[in-house]
């Protein structure tokens, strides 16, 4: 009861996370939480040069860089790790997680899609061993879990099974061990209760590339980076006056932010 | 209890292009319309901005909301029917102005051969040529009747075209020259004229040039922004009925839409329609609206279903081939007639595919409806080979190399290089229709209101492989041609089955058309032979699914059945053609 009270007072107050260590309550999510901050801030560092400084300082981070589906630290590394897994940054460009995917991706279940709310969703529905005869795309919609329960239940599997394998969590892993995991999802190897992993994987996936993909807007997609890399145009006006070139034509692309400022 | 409201010489179900049209030909003949629309109301406003993939292409906000009512699938009679769950297994239009806000806009008018298929299939071939389950017939009109009412279509929507050179006799051109072209699309061609085909420019509903139809609308020049199938236009610049046939019938003073209006019922007598029974989505309250005539222009599963629940016309039984009302359910379904085809890689060329608009491609018509000799051929009715230039957004198109990894380092490498260097040409393949593959009442799921959802029962024949497959090696014979280092198929196996997906609003029937009422529900004006002032429209009424998209085809039938609507207010009732029997049945 006490620490309840407490915790709701104190998002600015150091005192708390001695507090918490104290009472022996959580050691990762706290101190997990700060990690997340400097494995993000790091990437888009090194990727930038150090002209993104100011996102180490939490005051003038995006307000959207903060977690609205996943309460707990650990799911959400997993899936940051997963994503970038899928999407890595190579010499192309940023992966998944420079891009804001894993947080594109919290939004996303933290609403209507995340309950599958625009869904169809009267039983009876399909069970475990027929949801495997269909589509890997659509053994999401048909089973009874949503998708927000079917993350939490893939990614604490992936975590889960890097630690009974390797004895370390799936955000430590060695990229081989995570590979190996991913495979293993892919192919419907990890047993799951809601869905056949391989239903998963396909969910993932294609969260990983709307979040890579989307309009900024939507948290991912960060600096329109993901744009640049497909050389996609964005909300243009008009290519009437180009669309006819022999060449191909290289375009800034535009946001729908900047779009509508200059409607 | 239902409120009853004042009697009104006609109410429709739907604002698309079906009730559109009719809305708009009957008011300007001074009739007072009422207009049904179970979806919200929509202007070109809506649309502006509306450049968003996430939205629209990927969470499909156009889309009826499947939550409140959906389809049940199976692919035979002795399997137990699943919900379609998710918009991305079912596209179907929502909203004032329907799918055809949304639509890519190809208008193409459908073969000589499609109304007459079955005698001409005769005629050519033999009787012995149709297969056993094949239940194609003649529609009671043809390609002449019907080529006046295409001609009105067009000039309406505004379409940009150039003559099909294997096409049929037309009154007239095209109202605006084709779209421009680009590199791509042009490869396609030469590619294909190389192999001795045709290709032609698609007609579209996109316009070339700022445009004022007959009726005084005026459309937009399409600006090539690549936002235009799934979406509304930004310009205000694509046929459709907010900007064209429903602006018209509300100049003219005499017509109400209703929206948020979910209709439940057609109330009757046993021989005439009394009025709609509908539902006020925001209050729930209830209402009947009477009117002299009543008119049904909702999609193939609303008609089906409201016929179905009001108990009009006899409902169709596959174990005895009797009855009528679920019949002859045909569509584009997308592992047989649309997503099929060839992917090209290309490694050292590179087009502008961020760029587009809807039906921005060309198509070749040498293997369409009986174009091709069938003698020794399996299968009945063809394919068009079709390149569509309609803007590649980047969530929707992730295409690697087949043998590439799913995930990873190589999976990126490759989807980056080749995001602007692959092109798909597809085969858009007819489906006839068969014994098997009907519309009912789900015995199981219920909508929000707790009425039995529709349920489609999807059986390929042989004939339907077969035909694809043929496409399909169409494709890949053209891809190569143009010059790709890497051609994957997207094939079509023996054992194919239904894939449970509606991804186009091209799905027909239930509610056909014919001469005769032992093999038909409506006749040529979309006329209900059992309920003479009750019209039936749009694609529920097609006995079979062409090769071609049906858009312009639902245009040109309903500018046929508001003629007849007007000719039956006029006079003293009565049906607008005579019943015949038919040797066909």
């Amino acid at each position: 009861m006490t620490e309840k009270n407490n915790s709701t007072q104190n998002g600015h107050d150091p005192s708390r996370r001695n507090f918490l260590k104290n009472t022996g309550l959580v050691v990762g999510g706290v101190a997990g939480g700060s990690l997340l901050g400097g494995f993000f801030t790091n990437q888009s560092r090194s990727n930038d040069e150090g002209k993104e400084n100011t996102e180490t300082d939490s005051k003038n981070a995006h307000p959207a860089r903060a977690r609205m589906f996943f309460g707990r630290y650990e799911d959400f590394i997993v899936l940051a790790h997963a994503a970038e897994l899928i999407f890595p940054k190579d010499d192309n460009g940023p992966g998944a997680i420079e891009l804001d995917v894993p947080y594109y991706i919290d939004k996303q279940l933290a609403g209507t899609w995340g309950v599958n709310g625009d869904d169809y969703r009267q039983g009876p529905y399909t069970e475990l061993e027929k949801l495997k005869k269909l589509k890997d795309d659509d053994k999401a919609n048909h089973t009874r879990s949503n998708r927000g329960k079917i993350f939490l239940e893939g990614l604490r599997k992936m975590n889960a099974e890097s630690k009974k394998r390797f004895d370390i969590s799936f955000d430590e892993a060695s990229e081989e061990q995570k590979s190996e995991i991913m495979s293993d999802l892919e192919n419907g190897k990890l047993e799951m209760k809601s869905i056949p992993s391989e239903g998963f994987f396909a969910l993932l996936k294609q969260a990983t590339l709307e979040g890579a993909f989307c309009d900024p807007l939507y948290g991912g997609n960060k600096n329109m980076a993901g744009w640049h890399m497909k050389e996609f145009g964005g909300a243009q006006m008009s290519y009437a006056n180009v669309i006819e070139s022999e060449e191909f034509v290289k375009m800034e692309p535009v946001s729908l932010t900047e779009y509508q400022r200059n409607k | 209890m239902a409120k009853e409201l004042k009697k009104v010489d006609a109410v429709i179900v739907g604002t698309g292009w079906a009730g559109g049209i009719t809305a708009a030909e009957l008011t300007k003949k001074g009739y007072k319309v009422v207009s049904l629309e179970r979806g919200k109301e929509q202007s070109r406003e809506d649309f502006i901005g509306a450049k968003d993939e996430l939205k629209y292409s990927i969470r499909y906000d156009m889309m009826q909301d499947l939550s409140k009512d959906t389809v049940t699938t199976r692919t035979s009679m002795d399997e137990t029917a699943r919900p379609v769950r998710n918009n991305s297994h079912a596209r179907i239009g929502n909203d004032m102005g329907g799918a055809s806000v949304h639509w890519n806009g190809v208008s193409l008018r459908w073969l000589p051969y499609d109304f007459e298929i079955r005698s001409k299939t005769i005629e050519r071939y033999g009787e012995s040529k149709i297969p056993e389950n094949c239940t194609i017939q003649d529609w009671g009109i043809t390609y002449d009747e019907l080529e006046p009412y295409y001609d009105k279509f067009e000039k309406t929507a505004g379409v940009s075209g150039e003559v099909n050179p294997l096409g049929h006799k037309r009154s007239d051109g095209y109202p605006n020259p084709p779209l421009k072209t680009t590199p791509s699309i042009e490869l396609f061609k030469k590619a294909a004229t190389n192999l001795g085909y045709h290709p032609y420019r698609l007609p579209a509903a996109n316009m070339s040039q700022q445009y004022t139809n007959p009726d005084g609308e005026t459309i937009n020049a399409c600006m090539y922004c690549a936002f235009c199938e799934e979406y509304g236009c930004d310009f205000g610049a694509k046929g459709d009925p907010i900007v064209t046939v429903l602006e018209t019938a509300k100049k003219t003073g005499n017509f109400e839409i209703r929206n948020e209006s979910t209709v439940t019922e057609v109330i009757h007598d046993g021989t005439k329609a009394i009025g709609l029974k509908y539902i006020d989505n925001i209050t729930g309250q209830e209402f009947i609206q009477p009117a002299d005539i009543v008119v049904l222009a909702g999609f193939v599963f609303t008609n089906n279903k409201l016929l179905l629940k009001s108990k009009i016309g006899k409902p169709y039984n596959p174990e005895t081939g009797e009855g009528i009302i679920g019949k002859n359910f045909t569509g584009h379904f997308s592992n047989i007639s649309t997503y099929i085809g060839a992917r090209g890689f290309f490694n050292d060329e590179k087009w502008n595919l961020s760029m587009g608009t809807g039906a921005l491609g060309a198509t070749v018509d040498d293997f369409s409806g009986d174009n091709m000799d069938h003698t020794d051929l399996d299968f009945l009715h063809g394919y068009e080979i079709r390149y569509y230039h309609l803007g590649q957004r980047p969530i929707d198109n992730n295409h690697v190399p087949e043998g590439t990894p799913a995930w990873g380092k190589e999976y990126k490498e490759k989807n980056l290089f080749y995001h602007n260097r692959n092109l798909i040409i597809r085969a858009k393949t007819g489906f006839l229709p068969n014994r098997y593959t009907y519309l009912d009442l789900d015995p199981t799921y219920k909508d929000e209101l707790g009425d039995p959802l529709i349920r489609a029962t999807v059986h390929y024949e042989e004939q339907d492989i077969k035909r694809a497959q043929h496409g399909v090696e169409r494709c890949k014979e053209i891809m190569t041609e143009m010059g790709a280092d890497i051609v994957d198929l997207i094939d079509v196996p023996d054992d194919v089955k239904f894939d449970h997906k509606f991804y186009t609003n091209h799905f027909l029937g239930g509610a056909i058309m014919g001469k005769d009422p032992a093999t038909s529900a409506v006749n040529t004006y979309s006329q209900m032979w059992d309920m003479e002032n009750l019209f039936v429209l749009g694609g529920s009424s097609f006995p079979h699914n062409s090769n071609h998209d049906p858009t312009e085809t639902i245009g040109a039938f309903a500018y046929r059945a508001s003629e007849g609507m007007i000719t039956y207010l006029e006079g003293d009732g009565g049906l607008l053609v005579e019943a015949k029997q038919t040797s066909n049945a």
